[in-house]
């Protein structure tokens, strides 16, 4: 079998095609977002709104007996409201913000699970949001991802330089009379719609891969915010393209060959960067 | 800066009226620059600022002098309209600090996130942020005043640099190039001096003689008492209340910096006047209730 043949023949078949093109729609709007996610710290917030929003995946499911929309629109109700629940928790408590988001994001994913159970025939289909489907990606799944991907990415071009400035120095953003807040809130927004929309590709649990890994291997390779933005987004879609095709010949679970591939990326990055440093040293 | 320190603070700023909703207000002929009146703030942790009241002129240059812990940044976000203080009055030539866009606030380099991907000229552009406007992008007319501003503080070279790569010195002089960007008027510096040699010190001072010329108003939050009283027409000695403001040698007199400093303080008289010797230091405690 000749290269081409190995490039060409997964592409015979529509499902492959949409998963390519949703891994790819999805590995960009979370890499982007995640050049955020790195720079201010906040890993273990975009892990947590991850499996917070599983209440309302299985909400969802079982109001929707199946059907997607409904599904797509509680896990965003449930994520934008996670979002909103862990910033205000952490900021008008005195507990710590950390132990702030490990509470709702346990009780939040304690609450799916629970939810989950209650319907036991569910379960299997419920499985794939946990751990993604990115082959069993639709036409209209598609065209969903492409709409929220465009307005997220939109948005942060509109707002590249006030999410800079409030990343790098809110004291100056609030001294230049920015809405600190308002953006602040508006970002972690944008992190949980990213999270939705990416549900079906990589699943709940391992989402924070595709929000953290790609712009950290960008950060090893620029000192520029917009290059690492570019750089994350390469790395992103390429893992998703080189991911789906190790899962369709070495027939593993899609979510984790792309996660796998993110993370290869970013071992080889980080010890040619590490390995370079030593020798100019 | 971690998202720990992002968040705490965020819990202390006021809600200001953004400039997107209300153009910032017009400054007042004749008034003065700062005006503080009965000014306190208090923490969950205690008094930080306690009846504090004074003026400044346009053009002047002010050294904030007190141990760890008197309140000096507290002080300096008071006036940069970013925390509201408990009680009393600031106005900054005539309207309150948070209607403002020509207030620039540097903060001390042990606060500042050196590895972020951002070259010389994008933070200073990010002083231009507030003019630019949302949704909008910078001009020709920006990108000018971001290279004037640079050339000013003699870093026109650097431009490109990765932030992380200037030395001390250089770092400080980004930043007023940043509140050059800003068109600021009036400056509040925490601790610039803190680590820089005597030659990014001289420099520092050579670049703020330039300011004064430009009728910047400079206040300075400083720990070497002996350039306070090199360098500075005017010092202001904080320990929560105001103890001393005035002329250095009426400020720091052995009874004032007693009062300030206690027992942290050794006074020691030689032929040629009274020594203050200081072993508080630099840049940790003050900011532990932030």
């Amino acid at each position: 079998m000749s290269i081409f043949d190995t490039i060409l023949q997964p592409l015979q078949y529509a499902f492959m095609q949409r998963g390519i093109m949703a891994a790819i729609l999805v590995g960009i709007v979370c890499a982007v977002l995640g050049t955020y996610v790195v720079l201010r710290g906040m890993a273990f917030f975009g892990d947590a709104l991850a499996h917070a929003i599983l209440p309302g995946v299985a909400i969802g499911y079982l109001i929707g007996g199946g059907a997607r929309e409904p599904l797509f629109w509680w896990a965003l109700l449930t994520g934008i409201l996670s979002a909103i629940g862990i910033g205000t928790i952490s900021r008008s408590t005195r507990i710590k913000e950390d132990t702030a988001i490990g509470i709702i994001f346990a009780g939040m994913f304690a609450l799916g699970i629970a939810l989950i159970s209650s319907v036991r025939s569910y379960t299997v289909d419920l499985a794939h949001f946990l751990f993604g489907d990115v082959l069993g990606v639709r036409t209209s799944d598609l065209v969903l991802t492409a709409i929220f991907g465009t307005l997220i990415l939109l948005v942060i071009f509109l707002l590249y330089k006030e999410f800079m400035v409030i990343s790098f120095d809110p004291i100056l953003a609030a001294t230049l009379r920015l809405p600190v807040r308002l953006l602040d809130y508006l970002l972690m927004i944008l992190i949980s719609i990213a999270i939705v929309v990416s549900l079906q590709t990589v699943g709940v649990a391992l989402m924070v891969a595709m929000l953290v890994t790609p712009a950290a291997t960008a950060s090893l390779l620029t000192r520029r915010l917009s290059t690492m933005m570019i750089l994350a987004s390469a790395f992103a879609a390429l893992s998703g393209i080189i991911g789906l095709y190790l899962s369709y010949y070495l027939n593993l679970a899609s979510g984790a060959a792309i996660v796998l591939t993110c993370t290869g990326f970013f071992l080889m990055i980080w010890s040619s960067t590490s390995i370079l440093r030593q020798k100019t040293r | 800066m971690k998202i720990g320190s992002y968040l705490r603070w965020l819990k202390q700023i006021q809600d200001s009226n953004f400039t997107f909703l209300h153009p910032p207000h017009p400054h007042e002929a004749g008034k003065p620059v700062l005006r503080l009146e009965n000014v306190s703030v208090e923490y969950e942790s205690g008094v930080a600022l306690d009846n504090l009241s004074f003026e400044l002129c346009p053009g002047e240059r002010l050294a904030v002098l007190g141990p760890n812990g008197a309140g000096k940044s507290t002080l300096f976000k008071v006036i940069a309209g970013v925390l509201r203080p408990s009680r009393g009055l600031v106005e900054v030539a005539g309207y309150e600090p948070g209607k403002h866009i020509c207030i620039a606030y540097v903060p001390q380099r042990s606060q500042v996130d050196w590895n972020f991907p951002l070259r010389v000229t994008d933070v200073v552009m990010m002083g231009r942020v507030g003019r630019i406007g949302l949704f909008r992008f910078p001009t020709e007319k920006d990108r000018e005043i971001v290279q004037r501003a640079l050339k000013t503080v003699r870093l026109e070279t650097y431009a490109n640099r990765q932030i992380g790569q200037l030395s001390g010195g250089q770092q400080q002089r980004m930043f007023i190039a940043r509140a050059l960007a800003q068109e600021a008027e009036l400056m509040l510096m925490d601790e610039p001096l803190t680590g820089l040699d005597m030659n990014a010190q001289k420099e520092l001072f050579d670049i703020l003689d330039t300011l004064r010329e430009q009728g910047v108003t400079v206040m300075i939050a400083l720990h070497d008492m002996k350039i306070a009283a090199e360098r500075f027409d005017r010092v202001v000695l904080l320990n929560q209340r105001l103890i001393g403001l005035g002329s250095p040698e009426e400020v720091l007199t052995a009874d004032n910096l007693l009062m300030a400093y206690g027992g942290h303080l050794q006074l020691v008289t030689t032929k040629n006047g009274t020594i203050a010797v200081s072993d508080t230091c630099c840049d940790e405690g003050e900011h532990e209730h932030f």
